[in-house]
């Protein structure tokens, strides 16, 4: 009896030290991803920082680092996104919505499905392949900020339907029953109930997707983006260059500054996106106090 | 029901004020003023008379510091052209020039027998202009107290494809039991296809076992901090970075010679010391904007060439590219 107590003591002491250590070990592995996003974002500020100011937003990339700025890659980034956004979200929300709402449940629609969950998962830059054999030789688009828009659409579909996806799913079927049996048709169904519903989810989906399209390069560099333009884009057909592109080919110079001067550049995007990722989770909050008023 | 539609006019509203703001994001770039592009160093002989157009510009990523200072100045005078440079490499730039894509390729070696075949073949005529010199340096550690100077033989040794060299003391004997860290451009680069030619004896044959980057500054950081490190890459990044690396003068069969503007200038940096070049397609050289963009490179690129960090090529030399435009 004695003994079996002992036992049971020594085991549970056991199994709070396992626990302990589990503890620890997650903890570490987190505390592994904040430092170094730390140390990294430091190393950019400390550097980058003291070149940031208005002038750099609106000078053209130059030879003479003081002079040098973003205004044509920034403008390139907002255009080339701004676009994407265009075609990206009707036709993502349009397939979504298709999916849900009116796709039979058949073989072909399971393999479709299994097909966009794949493209999710493709390497970024095989879609710059795609893009320059299709926009940019195919449709002669050239390198223009269409073709790499189209580009970054295709890139960014896929993710944009699935993540619609769930938003239009999270509807609760009886609200859809409800209004159908009202004499609803579907299409109205989805005017006034799903769509409402989950319009919170599809926006944050859709801004998320397309702001990871703003850190992309390698499909940009694949269909020719350039590395020094001196002159805005004024219409989807002119030629671009983009933020990530501007910072790769700074931090390739031989001269220290041009360093300095890509870190300041990796602020400006930074907070291009997380004022993006602000809109959406301010976006969610709105509407889910609508909802649940 | 009438909460529903209710609430779908609110979020109607939303959905307009989201759009609003992603197209007056877009907006911004392309109203908003942005200032002139920088000052230019002066007057060019009467050259600004309103010419405009597109140039297009790709190849080498070492021969593009010189085209953009170039173009950055000439659209300083002449605002309507628009000069554009990419980086593809000089490999991807021939690929781009010889289906006639673009208007110029930034070269760092000369084109190949298969990309003449391809502009053949497409039938696009070009004139090779060599613009610029750079000095391929050999560059060790500072820490590196042992080797000053390296013969052409030993680099072969080093780089062979078949090379067994593993430490200092294989290179030379009475160098120290250091390991040798061998740090090179990738297989893309201009300057590993003129590195190989000059020092295997045939273009693209190298031993494999090197760290390859074609980013130079990841080659100068490798060296900077491996104290058995031997590197080699264009002038500029050393020039840049004496204070982390040294450059070993070069024995070519004449006595050690060490990279600098003057030996890379005369030739006596040799082998090493090599051109850089820009194709210009025939076609394209017809467009007045091209023309004058060329003009500009060869008279007022002279002083921006070594601005960037490269060796400029002699007077006479730029007189006789200057025939060539014409």
């Amino acid at each position: 009896m004695e003994e079996e107590s002992v036992a049971l003591q020594r085991r549970s002491k056991r199994r709070a030290t396992l626990d302990v250590a589990f503890h620890g070990l997650v903890l570490m592995a987190t505390a592994f991803a904040l430092i170094a996003l730390a140390v990294l974002m430091f190393d950019v500020f400390r550097k980058g920082l003291g070149w940031l100011d208005f002038q750099f937003l609106v000078s053209f990339p130059s030879r003479i680092p003081e002079r040098a700025g973003i205004y044509s890659s920034l403008t390139g980034t907002l255009w080339v996104t701004a676009i994407t956004a265009l075609f990206a979200f009707p036709i993502g929300v349009a397939t979504a919505i298709f999916l849900e709402e009116y796709a039979p449940k058949n073989r072909l629609m399971n393999f479709i499905d299994i097909n966009i969950a794949n493209l999710a998962g493709v390497p970024s830059i095989v879609y710059g392949i795609l893009g320059l054999a299709i926009f940019v030789r195919g449709m002669m688009l050239g390198r223009t900020v269409l073709a790499g828009a189209l580009t970054m659409t295709l890139l960014v579909l896929p993710i944009m339907i699935i993540t619609s996806r769930e938003a239009i799913r999270s509807v609760p079927s009886s609200l859809r029953l409800a209004f159908l049996a009202m004499g609803a048709t579907q299409w109205q169904t989805i005017r006034h109930i799903v769509l409402p519903a989950s319009l919170s989810g599809i926006f944050t989906g859709s801004i998320l997707t397309v702001s990871r399209a703003i850190g992309e390069t390698a499909p940009l560099i694949l269909i020719g983006a350039l590395s020094f333009v001196a002159f805005v884009p004024r219409s989807p057909l002119d030629e671009f260059t983009v933020l990530p592109i501007q910072i790769f080919s700074w931090v390739s110079r031989p001269q220290a500054e041009f360093s300095n001067l890509a870190a300041a550049a990796i602020i400006v995007l930074l907070i291009v996106l997380l004022s993006m990722n602000a809109v959406s989770v301010w976006l969610r909050l709105r509407f889910e106090k609508r909802n649940s008023k | 029901m009438e909460l529903y539609s209710n609430m779908s006019k609110k979020n109607k509203i939303l959905v307009v004020a989201a759009f609003t703001l992603i197209l007056s994001l877009a907006a911004f770039g392309c109203t908003s003023g942005g200032k002139e592009s920088t000052t230019g160093t002066g007057e060019t002989e009467g050259e600004s008379k309103n010419l405009s157009g597109n140039i297009k510009i790709d190849g080498s990523s070492t021969v593009a510091p010189i085209s953009e200072a170039v173009a950055e100045e000439f659209m300083a005078v002449n605002p309507s052209v628009q000069v554009t440079v990419g980086t593809s490499g000089t490999g991807g730039g021939f690929k781009k020039f010889t289906v006639g894509e673009i208007d110029i390729s930034d070269a760092s070696r000369h084109i190949k027998d298969e990309e003449k075949e391809a502009a053949e073949k497409s039938g696009i005529e070009y004139v090779e202009i060599p613009i610029a010199y750079d000095g391929i340096s050999i560059v060790v550690n500072h820490d590196n107290d042992w080797a000053k100077s390296i013969t052409v033989e030993e680099l072969n040794k080093i780089w062979a494809p078949d090379s067994k060299v593993k430490t200092w003391k294989d290179v030379r004997a009475d160098w120290p039991d250091e390991k040798l860290v061998l740090y090179g451009p990738g297989t893309d680069s201009g300057t590993f296809d003129y590195f190989t030619d000059e020092i295997n004896g045939e273009e693209g044959a190298s031993r494999t076992d090197y760290s390859a980057s074609e980013d130079d500054n990841v080659l100068v950081q490798g060296v900077a901090g491996d104290k058995g490190a031997l590197g080699y890459f264009g002038y500029a990044y050393y020039a840049e970075n004496t204070s982390k690396i040294k450059a070993l003068s070069v024995d070519g069969g004449d006595g050690a010679i060490e990279p600098n503007e003057t030996t890379i200038k005369d030739g006596t940096y040799k082998p090493l010391a090599r051109r850089l070049f820009i194709y210009v397609n025939k076609k394209a050289l017809e467009r007045p904007e091209v023309k004058a963009f060329l003009k500009f490179y060869l008279t007022e690129g002279r002083t921006l060439v070594s601005e960037v960090g490269y060796v400029p090529l002699n007077d006479a030399e730029y007189e006789q590219s200057l025939k060539l435009v014409e």
